[in-house]
């Protein structure tokens, strides 16, 4: 036994547990305050709910400030799986109108990870979306008993009516690839799909807000974290005024039921579309809401493609509207002179090659020639260019400038306009054809291009821009719908002037030329009285019946508005492309038809096209 | 020569006394930061548990300076009328308590319940004091240890019996001032091996051995016993190193030769093995025993028995013997079951703390605490605010503040001039040093929850007016020393 009684060194060891125990705590509370910052985020997640304030979606009206699209309330109702226990499912099912096989598929939907990479048990995951109010009233009063479902008000798209759904477009879900693109967007957001929609999405969308609020272990909501120090309010999306008028829109969708085709009008002094028009259309106010998918896929399995917007993205033959180009680039380029004539004898013959036209005077110069919209003329004029071998070393050299002159008419890449799925047209160039016909080949080889057939194709968006640069002498502004954003300018891209290469002067043979056609030659049906209507008409052979074109702009000087028409399998140019023409001009002009011309229109709506059954 | 001109009051030792206050003041508010919630609280206000606990630290104040005037001596003569009261106190208590979350521990008193079991630990303290401080009295006699365990047992058993288990526990503490006063190491050394065992057997009970059948827990206990053993050996017989070297070789052997057989011949579970030689080894020492009558062969031999059978007894009381909820904390503890309800408070008590960073939230800013996501946060878990709302800085601070109490509490009662003065100072820093360990050990995960208060932080007067009674009686006793 220890001789030692007073054990009075064990002070020190009872010391030294003391240090020793509270050194061990302040290591403890280091590792988990200091070490990591997992513990703050955990306590994060538990304490803030960060609800989305969604902004309103802008409006958009037309020139005249009739309100086209506008938003009304709708609701979706979203669901925080870890709270979601202990309900009543078939009251719920009941209550929102489903079934219980989908309401059981629906969850399964949820947490399929493949589906939702960012499934969260802890978060809001929608269930259902765009419920209307009118509908919704109903749940409102129940929803309360089902644990975890809450609802978040939304907005949804309306439309005025079932006019311009092509340039309009629609809003739908987010896909995955625009999430994984753009952080601003979350699962169960929307966005614009089709239209301006899509293209002014940055615009209408505004911004969202968030607030943060805190909430106590039971999930109830205690108030606003920091008392809302960091909560944004949503920014409201801004306002579009577009250049269409509407009535003129009306008209343009009427007089091409029944049939393929599109017309764009554009207004020459500024490049604002008035109207655009693509048949077969559809009515927007179906592409809103939960039936969107069921619409959208009838829409896209239709052999007629009415989700195609023809005006801007079908590539047609211009066939002789484009001879008015030709005119142009022949007389800057000095193969002809405002006098020189051609003759024609029902057609051009050259070596063998004939290339037939119907019977007119002969010979005769760029004028009448226009008027009347004679072949041989226009084939002349490009053997003439192509062959000037003092201007041109080769023909490959003609080639290249003819072509740079077409770009900057507009043709052969895409105008710019603001609405998606623009597509390029086809003007061909001399490497195209030295690969087509292994480097030999001569004017005549090419000759159709001379009266917009063969390689070259167009958009009736980009017929009718060549038609609003010879109404401005020169000069174009990319073709665009949006006249202005809530108050604010447009892009400067769409207030710049694009010259062509061809010199001012000589767009007043060819507007003569296409005044000649109205007063006296191919589209007389054009004239509207009290105003000096220019035209030019266009029968463009493809493998089934030609399509009709026309393109034309009023009044001759100071010009209000250059159209384009084209109706596929229309035949002659005169049959559909004039009048069709003709009544949206005067419809423009004089805000209204008179008596005969109403009667012509409600003609025209009731014409059908048999197409044959198309399928796909 | 008696003084009676010197005021007591005016003899308090000011290093003990501003610690206190600052505690209590500290304490008062985080509970402010616990208790608040969204809107405006009047902190003041007697319908708020800031504003009760006001009261309750008013009232210990007050508690405070009536013990100061009071003779020291009446203390060591009133001990046992003290303790006897509280014995009966605390037996009859759970037949008028009210049922408190399965506890029958609090006697209501008109509008507000008392807890026994805080004030007996200061009784149980006194008559320890009053017992040791007889002439000759020494803990290294059996007897006298027996004595002394009886004094500490009466009052745990009754506790127990009101289902408090955490408060028994405190009771343990009294070792700590056993072994200054005497107690021999090796009582102590039992209970911090019997603890390893428990720990390593248990939690790693479910582990597999690779290469064997057998699990890891059984296999690191057996080997950790006889290495004990061997070291008792090398210490308390130092001239007969001869066994120490055999018993090694032989245990080393035992491991190597049954791992190879079973990992390359044929697995089977090499505890077995084990338990075998540890058999052999108590066969061995008793075998010692017998021949050169030394009576620490015999000790030897008791360790080494009583560590295996406790290792086998402590696997079956876990599953026998405690009660579900107990049985899971334990598991939850040692990290062998995963149970939603009893990890989910320690695991939001860490997020608390772990979220606080270095600088912490601020005050009444901290949203664990604030939205209810801690449970008890203003009693047992009251140190998640700090944690949170202070950050490291102001844990660490509150800790070292604790620290600073028990090393202070040290050097007063080794100044006494009586064993009654010292044994008691020895208890107040036991009984404090073992709840902060506890306490701040259960809500940083590092201990199991056991409920019991933090000192002079926790919400609740009996807890606060009990270390009131330890701190002041013993300020009192240290504030009269120089008379004697």
């Amino acid at each position: 036994m220890p001789k030692d009684y007073s054990f009075e060194k064990r002070k020190y060891i009872i010391g030294g547990v003391a240090v020793a125990i509270i050194a061990l705590y302040i290591v403890r509370i280091f590792t988990l305050q200091l070490l990591s910052d997992d513990y703050r985020q955990r306590a994060d997640s538990n304490a803030f709910r960060k609800e989305v304030l969604f902004p309103a979606r802008g409006q958009i009206s037309d020139r005249n400030g009739f309100l086209m699209v506008y938003n009304e309330p709708s609701y979706n109702i979203t669901v925080v799986m870890q709270d979601q226990h202990g309900i009543d499912t078939l009251d719920f099912c009941q209550t929102v109108g489903i079934t219980r096989e989908e309401y059981i598929a629906r969850m399964a939907d949820i947490k399929d990870s493949e589906k939702h990479p960012n499934y969260s048990r802890n978060t809001p995951q929608l269930f259902m979306s765009q419920i209307p109010a009118t509908e919704f009233s109903k749940i409102r009063e129940k929803l309360f008993r089902f644990n975890g479902f809450a609802a978040e008000k939304r907005t949804v798209r309306c439309y005025a009516g079932p006019w311009a759904a092509h340039v309009l477009g629609d809003v739908g879900e987010v896909s995955q690839a625009d999430i994984d693109s753009d952080s601003y967007y979350k699962s169960g957001d929307y966005i614009g799909k089709l239209g301006i929609e899509r293209s002014y999405e940055k615009v209408l969308r505004g911004e969202k807000g968030k607030r943060i609020m805190l909430r106590d272990v039971h999930g109830r909501t205690k108030g606003h974290y920091q008392d809302g120090k960091y909560d944004v309010a949503p920014v409201a999306g801004r306002n579009l005024t577009l250049g269409m008028d509407i009535e003129l829109q009306k008209l343009a969708e009427r007089l091409l039921e029944g049939k393929l085709g599109a017309i764009v009008a554009i207004e020459p002094s500024t490049g604002e579309i008035l109207c655009m028009a693509s048949s077969p259309t559809y009515d927007p106010r179906k592409m809103v809401g939960r039936d969107r998918g069921k619409h959208h896929l009838e829409l896209a399995d239709d052999p007629m493609r009415p989700l195609l917007n023809r005006a801007i993205m079908g590539c047609y033959p211009p066939g002789s509207t484009f001879k008015t180009s030709q005119g142009l680039i022949g007389l800057q380029e000095g193969a002809i002179q405002p006098n020189t004539a051609f003759p024609c004898a029902h057609g051009f013959n050259y070596k063998g090659l004939h290339l037939g036209c119907h019977g007119h005077a002969s010979p005769m110069p760029i004028i009448p020639a226009l008027g009347t919209s004679c072949n041989a003329f226009f084939c002349w004029n490009l053997m003439r260019m192509f062959g000037n071998r003092a201007k041109y070393p080769t023909v490959q050299d003609a080639m290249t400038r003819w072509k740079d002159h077409l770009v900057r008419m507009g043709f052969g890449y895409k105008l710019g306009i603001d609405l998606p799925g623009e597509k390029r047209g086809m003007i061909p160039n001399a490497a195209y054809y030295d690969k087509a016909y292994k480097g030999s080949w001569n004017a005549l080889t090419v000759i159709s291009i001379s009266i917009g057939q063969g390689e070259v194709t167009a958009t009736p968006l980009q017929i009718a821009n060549l038609c609003a640069t010879i109404a401005n002498r020169g000069y174009y502004y990319i073709p665009h719908v949006v006249r202005s954003i809530q108050g604010e300018h447009i892009d400067t891209l769409y207030t710049r002037r694009h010259y062509t290469m061809v010199d001012e002067q000589w767009y007043a043979y060819i507007v003569a030329g296409m005044r000649k056609a109205v007063v006296g030659g191919t589209c007389s049906g054009a004239n509207i009285p009290g105003y000096e209507v220019c035209g030019k008409t266009g029968t463009a052979q493809n493998r089934g019946a030609d399509h009709s074109a026309f393109m034309g702009f009023a009044p001759m000087d100071k010009p209000r508005i250059a159209v384009a028409v084209y109706v596929e399998n229309g035949g002659f140019g005169a049959h559909f492309g004039v009048p069709l023409g003709k009544l949206i001009m005067e419809q423009y002009l004089n805000g209204k038809l008179s008596e005969a011309s109403l009667r012509q229109a409600e003609d025209f709506q009731n014409k059908r096209i048999n197409y044959g059954t198309r399928v796909r | 020569m008696r003084e009676k001109s010197v005021n007591p009051i005016f003899r308090i030792d000011v290093w003990v006394l501003l610690i206190y206050f600052l505690l209590l003041f500290f304490g008062w508010v985080s509970l402010c930061g616990a208790s608040h919630n969204i809107g405006d609280v009047d902190f003041l206000s007697w319908d708020s548990r800031t504003g009760k606990q006001l009261a309750w630290i008013g009232c210990a104040i007050g508690l405070g300076s009536v013990i100061m005037m009071i003779e020291d001596r009446y203390y060591e003569i009133l001990a046992d009328v003290f303790y006897w009261f509280m014995v009966i106190l605390l037996f009859i208590t759970p037949f008028i308590a009210h049922d408190v979350k399965g506890s029958r521990s609090w006697l209501p008193l008109g509008p507000v319940s008392l807890q026994p079991a805080e004030f007996a630990k200061c009784a149980t303290a006194l008559v320890l004091a009053k017992l040791i401080n007889q002439y000759g009295f020494t803990l290294n006699k059996w007897q006298n240890l027996l004595r002394a365990a009886i004094v500490v047992l009466i009052p745990l058993v009754l506790i127990i019996m009101q289902k408090e288990t955490g408060s028994a526990l405190v009771y343990c503490s009294f070792s700590l001032m056993f072994y200054r006063e005497g107690m021999p190491g090796c009582i102590l050394f039992c209970a911090v091996a019997a603890v390893l065992y428990f720990v390593v057997g248990i939690g790693y009970s479910l582990t597999p051995l690779p290469g064997t059948l057998g699990d890891v827990g059984e296999f690191a206990v057996l080997n950790i016993i006889w290495i004990f053993v061997v070291g008792m050996i090398k210490i308390y017989l130092p001239r007969q190193p001869e066994h120490v070297s055999r018993l090694s070789l032989i245990g080393l052997g035992v491991n190597v030769l049954a791992w190879s057989f079973s990992a390359l011949i044929a697995p089977f579970d090499i505890s077995w093995a084990l338990l075998g030689f540890n058999a052999f080894v108590a066969a061995y020492l008793g075998w010692m025993w017998a021949g050169q009558r030394l009576s620490q062969w015999f000790l030897i031999f008791l360790f080494s028995i009583g560590s295996i059978g406790f290792l086998y007894l402590s696997d079956f009381a876990l599953n026998n013997v405690l009660k579900g909820y107990q049985r899971t904390r334990v598991c939850v503890l040692l990290g062998i079951e995963e149970d939603r309800d009893a990890a989910y408070n320690v695991n939001q008590s860490k997020i608390a703390i772990g979220s606080g960073g270095l600088m912490g939230k601020g005050f009444m800013n901290g949203t664990q605490t604030k939205l209810d996501y801690v449970p008890e946060q203003d009693t047992d878990f009251i140190f998640c605010t700090v944690g949170e709302e202070e950050g490291f800085v102001g844990a660490s601070a509150v800790l070292l503040l604790f620290l600073a109490l028990i090393l202070r509490l040290l050097f007063l009662a080794e100044r006494q001039a009586t064993v009654f003065g010292r044994v008691f100072g020895y208890c107040v820093l036991s009984i404090l040093l073992f709840h902060v360990f506890i306490n701040i050990g259960m809500v940083t995960g590092l201990a199991p929850v056991i409920g019991i208060p933090l000192p002079f932080f926790s919400y609740g007067g009996s807890s606060l007016w009990g270390f009131t009674f330890l701190l002041f009686i013993f300020l009192r006793i240290d504030a009269g020393r120089k008379r004697r």
